[in-house]
Order: structure tokens, then C-alpha cells, then sequence
């Protein structure tokens, strides 16, 4: 077709070389970040050995030297102290676990009234997952069913007295049932209230913004403690003479009004974050406060502290074992409790036991913590930096 | 809808009151504080009341009452026979004690947690993070019994002590270490602290006047440590060393002598440090991050080196995000310091709970509670707004 006065034109492209040998593969890897600088290998090094130490001595306390079956203490006793493990050894009483795993999870409910603890937890659980799982239907009739009618169904269930169900007295129940009541309520509760004090704090009515202040600032500056403490001696002391409240009430009264106060901290945040052309946006079209509120805002707002609320979602959760101070016995008070049991009373039971308990507590935590990550992820419209 | 609004402006605006925002604001507000006060008037009745019928005194009278028990660890003097009010006093000093401890020893492990996190070594980062992730997901409790529980109370008993370096033991009683015991003339060891610090202050005023006037630099730091060492080591000189040190002994049935750290204080120390840590440590970690990665370039094209770079430009602008929530983790640790009363180190709750149910006088003890807790607050945000004020960036 056409004359060219060059002898030869390349037809292909030249194939791309392999990156050089210092560059690719486990070696470079290695070198990149393990061993980059003389400082560097002498970290990793000293890391290594330390892991070398401590790794198989956990294992081997949590698994290979565990003691996994038997009826009472002599199975986690060395020879010198009546039992039947060699002289220095060390493993975990997962025995013990196992044997009182009932106490842990209901406290002293009933034996033979446990199945409504576990139909409220099959309840929990079936309403929970769909609320969690974004491509799942129906989310406004699931929430309605979640947070409304849940609670008193579970109510009716866990305390009875009602249709022929025997009452189960609230001083009876603990472990891990206690746990996820305290924090359900809080839940419920804390949110909502928690949004309102943030919307008074940010009121332009005097005596609506003092209060908030006031409630929330007290609140913050002092420990959970003293306010189950409070709840715990003073509710009694402000109700007419003769009127008694339930302790669990107390107790949940206590962190409810607790977490609202971190909450709306929390929602504060957010609502200074929204730019003002919303507020303004929101007038221009004619809507009442609420709507505003409402449609426009709070929408904006609670997407962007979705962390700060998980995360006091989990400092609620984690707060919920200090009802052991007021002598209620949470899922790690009843593992205390049974520490004290001379039955199973070993130097391996204690570690045996919070073990246990800090694991259950880790996974509801770290699965907490995960999912509002995930959250954040899907609810990014991009908009941020 | 143009109709509608025609008609609505043409109506007079006072004939409907409910509909104008500065009545329905005050209505509101009148409604609220009204209800309060009736909430207030209704629960102080019932509270009175039923004061009443259980022969409850009111009043702070009580705080001048013997208290009649005893306070196993303490940093002022205290007998049984001391005043309710001192018993408080020494309760508070413990919460003190166990929070600036803990603050401190929180501070640096979660420094170097956060470093490490950061760290170009994959194994220091994976390390920090797991470290991270167990500790902030466990309460706080749960730690402090780990430790107390776990750990401190299945150590062997005193007569077979675990024998450390300098002469100090560890056993179920907690942990020994030599005391020093101050002989004649060690005021001039303090006197010569206070001149060394009052020099090296002088020194670094002077040295800066001298680098902003002329650009020549002098070598504050190693001055500073040379004038605080050194004046105490020759006021020590001076005095004859008057140090002695006071090992702990093995007795038959304990050990005599030394300084004795209870289990109690070092399992709620040893956990309020770990578990506070954790999050000092992503604290630190969002702050060093948050300093764009041109300031660290520019730095290095200014002929800085690596460690100049990280001191005078990274980690000032860092402290600037990293103060404000680090607050409110000292803070925390702090209220968090109250859980020493689960086990029975003699905290201001600890023994404020043991005179409530000596006297039954909650309202009080609440009170002085709230007070005093509310006031370490505000001091310690106090102080650490003044730092970051300190720290801010000038602005011209």
C-alpha cells in the first residue's frame, strides 16, 4: 500500500519484564516489612522470640493442657494439691465452665422455666438478623415488631404471671440474660432520649438548653457507678412511702439515663457537622421543626455519627457488669460468684472463668464494632472528603 | 394552594396566638419548668417523708462522727477513731493516687502502642493491633478482676516469694521493694531539685530570647539534665548522703520491712493503664495520621532529619488533634477508678459506700460524690484545654 523506507516495524509489544528479583515475590516482601532497616530486623526479631514465648504457653493452657470434662475440682488439681494432673501443671478448667455454662447464661431462672428465656432469645434473634441484613424486606414492619412489640412480649415471657406462665421473680435472673436485657433497654431508650437532649441542648428556649446542659453535663462528669449507686439507694427514697421499685428497674433506669447522656453527646456532634444551607434549606421549604428535624436533619446527622453511636452502644454493653456493684449478678457477676464456690475453687478457676466471660463480651463487642464499620462503608454516598 | 396562601396573608396575624413562635416558645418553656418544678416539690415531699418514718438524720453533721473502721491503704495518717469526714478525705487521696498512676502509665504504653501501629514493620503493627482490639472490647472490670483474680492472688504465699532484681519480692501480699529512708539534712537533695529546675527554666528562656535574636542554637536539653541531676547529687554530696535503704526481710510468716504495693492497688492500676491504653493508642494513631503527608515532605526538602522532622513538625500539629479526646480518656480512667470498689481497694467510693451503710445517709453521700467527682473533672479538663490552648495553632 504504502512505501516505507524503514527496513522492519514491530508488529507486537514488547513484553513486560518481571519485576527485578529485590523487587517481587516473599523475599521483597520479607525485606519491605519485616527487615527494612538494622532497627527494623532487630524489632521483628525481638518479636518473634517474645511470640515464640508467649503463643504456645496460651495454647497450651487453652487447649492442650485444658481439662475439659469432670464433676468437680479434683479434675483441675495438680497431685500436690489432691488431684490427678503432674506436679507444675497449668491448663485451663474448662470443666468448670461446663458445668455451671446454665448459671452463665440464665443466673438462678428456673430450670424448668429456662425454654421461655431461650423462646425470647429465638424471639431476639429471629427480628434481629432481617433488621441487620440490609437486602432483607420489610424493614419498617420489622422495626415496628422489634422495638415495639418486642418488649413486652419478651416482658410478658421472662417475668409471667400472665396466662398460666409462673412469675419468675426479676432477683432470680442473671448471666448473660441480665446482660442483654440491661443493654436492650439501654438501646431502646438511650437513642431516643438521647436525641432529644441533643435537640434541647441546641434549642433556642433558655430553659429547655439549661437543662439539657445541666442533665448532660452532670451526668458526664460523674461514674456509672455512682449513678446505679443513686439509682440503686435514692429511687427508693423519692418514691411515696410504701411504693418499691425492682431493682433490675433501678439498675436500668440508672444506665438508661446514663447512655442518653453520652448520646446525645454523640448526636450533638453530628448536628453541629450539618452545614447550615440544610436548616435553611429545610425552612425555605416550609417545614414545621419536627419535619425538619425529622426529614431533613436528623437523617444527615445520625449517618454521620453512626461510630460514636455504635461505640456507645459498646461502652454501654461493657458498662452493664458494673450492676455486680449493686450485688446484680450480670453474666461476669455470676462467673464471680461461682469463683467463690467450693466445689470448684482452684487456682486454675479463676483465669478459667473470666477467660470465658471476656470472650463472650469480645464477641458481642468486636461483632458491634465490625458491623457499624460495615455500615459506615455502605452508607458513604461519597459526599465526604 | 395560591388561593389558600392569599387568603392566610390577608388574615390579621394576632388572631391566632398559637400559630406565633415567641408565645409557643414561651409556652413550652413555662409548661416544662413547671412540670419540673412539680416533679422536684413532689419527689423532695416523698423524700422527706420517708426520711422521716426511717429516722434518717439530715445534714453533713454526721462527717464529724468516729468512723470505727479501718483503711488498710493510706497516704495520710487514719486510725478508726479519725472523723467520717477524714476517712473521705484519705479515700479521695487513694482515687488520686490510683488515677495520676494510672494516667501516666496509660499515656506512654499507649504512645507506644500507637507508634507501633503505625510502625513500616508488619509484625510490630499486626501486634499493636491485636492488642488493641481484645482491650477495647472487654469491660473494665472484667480486667481488673484478671488481674486481682487471675493473676496477683494465686502468686505463692510470702514464705515462698518470687525473688526479683534490687531486692524486691513478689508474692500474694503484693508486691516489695526496698523504701528509702531519708536521714539528716535531705532538704538540700529538694533544695538542690528546686535550683536545677529553676536554672534549667532560666536556661531554656534564655536560649530561645538568644536563638530568635541571632539564629545560634545551644544545647537545652543536655543542660537541663545536667542541672537537674547534678544539683541534687551535690546537695546529696554536701549532706553526707543521708540514704539509706530499708530491704524488705523474709519473716516466718511474711516479709518485714521495704515498701509494700497491695494486690488490690496493682490490679486496679496494672488494668485502668492496659485498658485505657488501647484507646490512648488510637487516639494517638487518628492524631499522627491526621497530619497531612505534605508537612512531613516539606520538612524533609527543609534539610530536616527523620527525628528532627517527627519532633518539630509532626508531633506538635499531631498534639493538636490528639489533646482533646485524650481528655476525655484521662477522664474516664479516673471514673473508671471507682471500680476499685469490686475489689476492696479503699477508693472515695469504696469508702463512701461503707459509711452509707453505717449512717444511711444516701442524699449526702451522693452529693459529696457528685461534688467531688464533678471537680476532678472539671480541674483535669481544666488543665488540659489550658495545654491545648497552649498548643493551638497561632493564628496571625
Amino acid at each position: 500500500m504504502q512505501e516505507h523506507d524503514v527496513s522492519w516495524v514491530r508488529t507486537e509489544m514488547v513484553l513486560a519484564e518481571a519485576a527485578p528479583r529485590s523487587q517481587a515475590g516473599f523475599g521483597a516482601w520479607f525485606r519491605k516489612n519485616l527487615f527494612a532497616t538494622p532497627i527494623d530486623a532487630a524489632l521483628t526479631v525481638l518479636a518473634l522470640l517474645a511470640l515464640a514465648w508467649a503463643v504456645p504457653q496460651i495454647l497450651n493452657w487453652a487447649f492442650f493442657s485444658a481439662q475439659w470434662t469432670g464433676a468437680d475440682r479434683s479434675a483441675c488439681l495438680t497431685v500436690a494439691q489432691g488431684g490427678s494432673h503432674p506436679d507444675g501443671w497449668s491448663g485451663a478448667c474448662w470443666a468448670f465452665v461446663s458445668a455451671k455454662f446454665g448459671q452463665f447464661m440464665f443466673g438462678r431462672y428456673p430450670i424448668e422455666e429456662r425454654w421461655r428465656v431461650i423462646l425470647t432469645g429465638i424471639l431476639f434473634v429471629a427480628l434481629l438478623a432481617p433488621l441487620l441484613i440490609p437486602r432483607a424486606p420489610y424493614k419498617g414492619l420489622n422495626a415496628i415488631l422489634f422495638f415495639g412489640l418486642f418488649p413486652f412480649v419478651a416482658f410478658f415471657l421472662l417475668v409471667g404471671g400472665f396466662f398460666g406462665l409462673p412469675y419468675v421473680e426479676t432477683s432470680l435472673w442473671g448471666g448473660l440474660l441480665v446482660t442483654l436485657v440491661l443493654s436492650y433497654v439501654g438501646i431502646v431508650v438511650s437513642l431516643p432520649l438521647g436525641i432529644i437532649l441533643a435537640l434541647g441542648r441546641r434549642s433556642h428556649m433558655p430553659a429547655v438548653k439549661l437543662l439539657s446542659v445541666i442533665f448532660i453535663e452532670t451526668v458526664r462528669g460523674v461514674p456509672l457507678v455512682t449513678v446505679l449507686f443513686m439509682a440503686s439507694f435514692m429511687l427508693p427514697l423519692f418514691a411515696p412511702p410504701g411504693v418499691t421499685f425492682d431493682k433490675l428497674l433501678r439498675a436500668l433506669i440508672g444506665v438508661a439515663l446514663f447512655a442518653s447522656a453520652y448520646m446525645a453527646e454523640v448526636v450533638r456532634g453530628g448536628l453541629q457537622a450539618i452545614p447550615k444551607g440544610q436548616y435553611e434549606g429545610a425552612d425555605s421549604l416550609g417545614l414545621g421543626y419536627w419535619q425538619k428535624m425529622g426529614l431533613i436533619i436528623m437523617p444527615q446527622a445520625l449517618k454521620l455519627v453512626i461510630p460514636g453511636i455504635v461505640n456507645t452502644f459498646i461502652g454501654m454493653f461493657k458498662d452493664t457488669t458494673l450492676v455486680l456493684i449493686i450485688s446484680m449478678f450480670d453474666l461476669l457477676g455470676i462467673v464471680k460468684q461461682n469463683l467463690a464456690d467450693a466445689n470448684w475453687a482452684t487456682p486454675q478457676t479463676a483465669k478459667t472463668g473470666l477467660v470465658f466471660a471476656g470472650f463472650v463480651f469480645w464477641i458481642f463487642c468486636f461483632s458491634m464494632s465490625r458491623y457499624s464499620m460495615y455500615m459506615e462503608r455502605r452508607l458513604d454516598t461519597g459526599l465526604r472528603r | 394552594m395560591a388561593i389558600q396562601d392569599a387568603v392566610k396573608a390577608s388574615e390579621p396575624a394576632k388572631s391566632s396566638l398559637i400559630y406565633d413562635p415567641r408565645f409557643r416558645s414561651i409556652f413550652f418553656q413555662v409548661l416544662i419548668v413547671g412540670l419540673l418544678v412539680f416533679a422536684i416539690w413532689w419527689i423532695v415531699g416523698n423524700t422527706i417523708e420517708n426520711l422521716r418514718r426511717s429516722n434518717i438524720p439530715t445534714g453533713f453533721e454526721f462527717l464529724r462522727g468516729r468512723a470505727g473502721f479501718d483503711i488498710s491503704d493510706r497516704l495520710i495518717a487514719y486510725s478508726s477513731d479519725s472523723t467520717y469526714g477524714r476517712a473521705i478525705l484519705v479515700g479521695l487521696w487513694n482515687t488520686v493516687l490510683v488515677a495520676v498512676c494510672g494516667i501516666v502509665t496509660a499515656t506512654i504504653i499507649g504512645f507506644m502502642v500507637g507508634i507501633a501501629r503505625l510502625s513500616h514493620n508488619w509484625l510490630i503493627r499486626k501486634i499493636a493491633t491485636v492488642y488493641i482490639e481484645i482491650f477495647r472490647n472487654i469491660p473494665p472490670l472484667l480486667v481488673i478482676f484478671f488481674w486481682y483474680l487471675g493473676v496477683l492472688s494465686i502468686l505463692p504465699a510470702p514464705r515462698d516469694s518470687i525473688v526479683l532484681p534490687f531486692g524486691s519480692y513478689l508474692n500474694s501480699r503484693g508486691f516489695y521493694f526496698p523504701k528509702f529512708v531519708w536521714g539528716e539534712g535531705a532538704w538540700l537533695v529538694v533544695a538542690g531539685l528546686i535550683i536545677g529546675i529553676g536554672l534549667s527554666w532560666f536556661v531554656a528562656r534564655r536560649a530561645r530570647a538568644r536563638q530568635m535574636a541571632t539564629g545560634q542554637q545551644f544545647p537545652v536539653f543536655w543542660t537541663s539534665v545536667a542541672l537537674i541531676i547534678g544539683f541534687p547529687l551535690l546537695g546529696f554530696a554536701v549532706a553526707g548522703f543521708p540514704l539509706t535503704l530499708d530491704f524488705p526481710k523474709a519473716g516466718t510468716f511474711n516479709l518485714t520491712g521495704g515498701f509494700n504495693v497491695k494486690p488490690e492497688f496493682l490490679s486496679l492500676y496494672l488494668a485502668l493503664s492496659f485498658y485505657t491504653a488501647a484507646f490512648i493508642a488510637e487516639i494517638v494513631r487518628a492524631g499522627i495520621l491526621g497530619v497531612s503527608k505534605g508537612q512531613g515532605e516539606a520538612a524533609a526538602s527543609l534539610g530536616l532529619r527523620s527525628g528532627q522532622a517527627l519532633r518539630l513538625v509532626i508531633i506538635p500539629q499531631a498534639m493538636r488533634i490528639i489533646v482533646p479526646p485524650l481528655t476525655s480518656q484521662y477522664l474516664n480512667l479516673t471514673k473508671n477508678s471507682s471500680l476499685a470498689v469490686a475489689i476492696g481497694y479503699p477508693d472515695l467510693y469504696a469508702i463512701g459506700g461503707t459509711i452509707l451503710n453505717q449512717t444511711g445517709q444516701a442524699i449526702e453521700i451522693v452529693a459529696i460524690f457528685m461534688v467531688i467527682y464533678l471537680g476532678i473533672s472539671l480541674l483535669t479538663s481544666g488543665f488540659m484545654n489550658w495545654f491545648n490552648a497552649k498548643m493551638a495553632l497561632k493564628e496571625r
